[in-house]
C-alpha cells in the first residue's frame, strides 16, 4: 500500500519544528538581552522598611528615569542583615540603620558610594554629612532620623503624663497598661534611665539595666515587636515605647495620642540608604538615591510619613506644623540628652543575653 | 511485584524524585546547620568550624534550660488540650452519616488553606480586650444587667473584660487552634477503621457507653493518639510565631530564643546548637515511641 503522506501535513510538521526552534532561540536569547539593556532602562531592586516611602515615590521615579523599581519590604535590621549575610541576593539599594551600617561595613557587604553620581548630597543638613558611624559618608546617605520615645493616650494618663523613663520603670502607675519594644533597645533605654551611657559595655551596668526591667516586668502588658502603636490605638495599652514616626502616624488617626522623648534621654537613630556590593545595577542604585535626595521628593516623603528629615533643602516642602512639632523635630536640649548606638559585637552579645534573661524572668 | 528487586527500575523511578528532594532540601541544609553547631563566630558573617563543643555547653546554661523546660511544659499542656478537644471531634466525624463525612472533614482541613500568620492575627482579634470574645461576654453581661434592672433587683457592677491575650494561656489557645487538624486527622483515620462489631459486642455484654469508650475505643485508637500527639507536640515545642504574637512578657519559648540567635544576636553556632538539642529530644521521643510500640507490629 502506498504510503499516504498529505503534502499539507508535511509542510505543517516542518513549520511546527521551525516554530519550536525559533521560539527556543528567542527564549534563550531574551534573558541575556534583558541583562544587556540594564544600563539604559533596566530595573533597580530596592529593599526598604514597610510604610517608609511616599505613596507615589516609586512610580514618580520610574516616570522620571524610565527605570523600573522592584520594591521589597523587610521588618527589621536583623532580617536585612540575615538576607545579606551569605552574599547579596540581588538588591541594589538597602535601608539599614546606623549601627547596621557599621555591621555591614565590617562584614564587607557594602559598596563605597560614588559621590559624583549623587550630586543631591549637597542638599543635606551639615549635621549629617560626617557622622561617627560612617565618616565622610563613604557607604551611606541619610534617609530619615529620629528618636525612640514614649507614645501615650492623653485621656487615660490625665494628670500623670509620662515624662521620663522613671514613670515607666520606677513606678507602677501604668501597671498593665504599657508595652515596650522586644529587642535590645529596651536594655539601652534602661541604661539611660540609670543615668548610664547606652553604649556601655560594662557587664555589671548591663545586668543592672536588666534588673530594672525585671523589676518592672509585672507591670508590663506586652513586649511588642514594632506593633506598639497598634496596641496604643486599639486601646490595649495606654503607654508604649516606640519609634517617633510610628506614633506620629497613629496620631494623625487619633487626636488623643501624644509622643514624648523622656527626660533622661533616649536612643537617636538614623536610617540610611546604602548600596550592597554585588548588586545587579549600581548605576540605577545611585540614580535612585540621588532621586530620593531631591528636595521636593524627600520633602514629600517626609510630609507623608512624618519622620524628621535630614535634608535641609527639603524643609521647604514640609508643612510648617510638622516643622514646628516638637514630637517630630525635638528641641536641641532633648537631642543633647539622646545618644546614637554604636555597633560592637561583644557589647551586643551581652545585651542579647541580658534581654533573654529579662524575657525569661 | 513481590519485592523491589523484581522491578528495580520502577522502584527507583518512584523513589528518586522524593528521595532527591529529601536529600537536597532537607538533609543537606540540616547537616550544614549541624556542622555550624560545632563552629565559632569570626567576624560578623564568618563561621569557623573548629569542632568545639562550647556552643552545646552554652546552650545548656541554666537560663536556657529553664526556657527549654517551660517550652516542654507549654507544648505538653497544649497537646493535652488538643487531644481532649480533638478526640470527640474525630469520633463525631467517624460516626457521622457517610454523606456528611466529606463536608465535616473539609471543615477540619479548611484552616490549613489559610496562612498561619493570618490565622494567628485572627486569634488576636478574637482574644484581645476589644475582641470578639469580650464583645460577646459584654453583650451577655448587659443583657443580664437589663434583665435584673427590669425585675427591679438592682444593677450588676461594670463589665471587666477578660485578659485573654498576652499571657501563657493565649499561647496555649493559639497552639491548640493552629494544630487541631493535625490531631483530628490521624485520630479520624484510626477511628474510621475501628470495627463497629467490637462496640456492639461490648454493649451487648453489659458495659455502659462510657465504659465502652474507655475500655474499647480509646485503647484501639492508640496508634492514632500517638501519631496525633507527636504531630502536635513536636511543632508546638519549637513554635516562636505564636508566642511572639500572642504571648505576654513571660511567654518566651525556646523557639523565640533560637530565632533571636539567628537574627538579632547574630550567633548562628549557638542557635544551631540549641536547635539540635531540640532535634535530639525529638529523636528521643520517636525512639521511645518505637520502643513502646515494638510489640504492636
Amino acid at each position: 500500500m502506498p504510503r499516504y503522506r498529505p503534502l499539507r501535513s508535511r509542510k505543517f510538521a516542518s513549520s511546527r519544528r521551525r516554530f519550536l526552534e525559533g521560539s527556543l532561540t528567542v527564549a534563550t536569547v531574551l534573558p541575556a538581552m534583558n541583562r544587556m539593556s540594564f544600563a539604559q532602562g533596566g530595573q533597580v531592586n530596592v529593599y526598604n522598611w514597610d510604610t517608609y516611602i511616599g505613596e507615589t515615590t516609586v512610580e514618580d521615579f520610574t516616570e522620571a528615569t524610565g527605570t523600573d523599581v522592584r520594591y521589597d519590604l523587610f521588618a527589621s535590621n536583623d532580617e536585612l542583615f540575615a538576607k545579606l549575610r551569605e552574599g547579596n541576593p540581588g538588591y541594589d539599594v538597602i535601608f539599614p540603620s546606623n549601627d547596621f551600617v557599621e555591621r555591614l561595613v565590617a562584614a564587607e557587604r557594602l559598596l563605597p558610594l560614588d559621590h559624583g553620581m549623587i550630586p543631591n548630597m549637597s542638599n543635606l543638613d551639615a549635621a549629617f554629612t560626617d557622622p561617627e558611624f560612617d565618616p565622610g559618608r563613604t557607604y551611606s546617605v541619610p534617609y530619615f532620623w529620629g528618636t525612640i520615645g514614649v507614645g501615650y493616650r492623653k485621656s487615660a494618663t490625665e494628670g500623670q503624663e509620662p515624662k521620663a523613663w522613671a514613670d515607666l520603670f520606677g513606678s507602677d502607675q501604668y501597671s498593665g497598661r504599657m508595652s515596650l519594644l522586644n529587642d535590645s533597645d529596651v536594655i539601652e533605654v534602661a541604661l539611660k534611665y540609670l543615668g548610664l551611657s547606652l553604649n556601655s559595655s560594662d557587664p555589671a551596668e548591663i545586668d543592672a539595666a536588666a534588673d530594672v526591667l525585671i523589676k518592672a516586668k509585672p507591670h508590663i502588658k506586652a513586649f511588642a515587636p514594632d506593633t506598639g502603636q497598634d496596641l496604643l490605638i486599639a486601646g490595649e495599652v495606654d503607654v508604649c515605647m516606640e519609634w517617633n514616626g510610628d506614633i506620629l502616624q497613629v496620631m494623625t488617626e487619633d487626636d488623643d495620642l501624644a509622643y514624648v522623648v523622656p527626660e533622661e534621654g533616649s536612643i537617636l537613630w538614623e536610617d540610611t540608604m546604602c548600596i550592597p556590593s554585588g548588586g545587579p545595577n549600581p548605576e540605577a542604585a545611585h540614580a535612585f538615591i540621588n532621586y530620593i535626595l531631591e528636595a521636593e521628593v524627600h520633602g514629600q516623603i517626609a510630609a507623608e510619613i512624618k519622620y524628621p528629615c535630614p535634608n535641609a533643602a527639603a524643609l521647604d516642602f514640609i508643612p510648617e506644623e510638622d516643622r514646628n512639632n516638637p514630637s517630630i523635630y525635638p528641641s536641641k536640649e532633648t537631642l543633647e540628652r539622646c545618644e546614637v548606638a554604636v555597633y560592637d559585637q561583644a557589647k551586643d552579645d551581652l545585651k542579647e543575653k541580658a534581654l533573654t534573661r529579662v524575657l525569661a524572668a | 511485584m513481590e519485592t523491589w528487586r523484581q522491578q528495580p527500575l520502577v522502584f527507583w523511578a518512584f523513589l528518586l524524585p522524593g528521595g532527591l528532594w529529601l536529600v537536597l532540601f532537607f538533609l543537606v541544609p540540616l547537616s550544614l546547620i549541624w556542622i555550624f553547631s560545632f563552629g565559632e563566630r569570626s567576624g560578623p558573617v564568618d563561621i569557623l568550624i573548629t569542632g568545639t563543643l562550647a556552643n552545646y555547653i552554652e546552650a545548656l546554661d541554666p537560663l536556657y534550660l529553664s526556657i527549654f523546660l517551660k517550652s516542654l511544659w507549654i507544648a505538653a499542656a497544649a497537646t493535652a488540650v488538643t487531644l481532649i478537644i480533638g478526640f470527640p471531634v474525630a469520633l463525631a466525624v467517624s460516626f457521622a452519616p457517610p454523606r456528611l463525612k466529606p463536608i465535616l472533614l473539609l471543615l477540619v482541613i479548611l484552616p490549613f488553606w489559610t496562612n498561619l500568620l493570618i490565622r494567628t492575627y485572627a486569634m488576636i482579634a478574637v482574644l484581645r480586650t476589644r475582641g470578639y470574645v469580650n464583645f460577646g461576654l459584654e453583650a451577655l453581661w448587659d443583657g443580664a444587667d437589663a434583665a435584673l434592672a427590669g425585675l427591679g433587683i438592682g444593677a450588676l457592677p461594670r463589665f471587666q473584660p477578660l485578659t485573654l491575650l498576652y499571657n501563657d494561656a493565649a499561647v496555649v489557645i493559639g497552639i491548640v487552634y493552629v494544630y487541631l487538624p493535625f490531631m483530628v486527622l490521624p485520630l479520624y483515620a484510626t477511628l474510621e477503621r475501628l470495627d463497629r462489631a467490637y462496640l456492639e459486642a461490648s454493649l451487648d455484654l453489659g458495659a455502659g457507653q462510657i465504659r465502652t469508650m474507655a475500655s474499647i475505643v480509646v485503647p484501639l485508637a492508640k496508634p492514632g493518639i500517638v501519631s496525633g500527639v507527636i504531630l502536635v507536640f513536636i511543632p508546638a515545642l519549637g513554635t516562636f510565631l505564636i508566642s511572639d504574637l500572642l504571648g505576654g512578657p513571660d511567654s518566651q519559648l525556646i523557639g523565640n530564643v533560637i530565632e533571636r540567635q539567628f537574627k538579632a544576636a547574630n550567633n548562628w553556632p549557638l542557635g544551631a546548637a540549641m536547635s539540635f538539642i531540640l532535634l535530639y529530644i525529638t529523636f528521643g521521643i520517636l525512639a521511645l515511641r518505637s520502643y513502646l510500640g515494638r510489640d504492636d507490629v
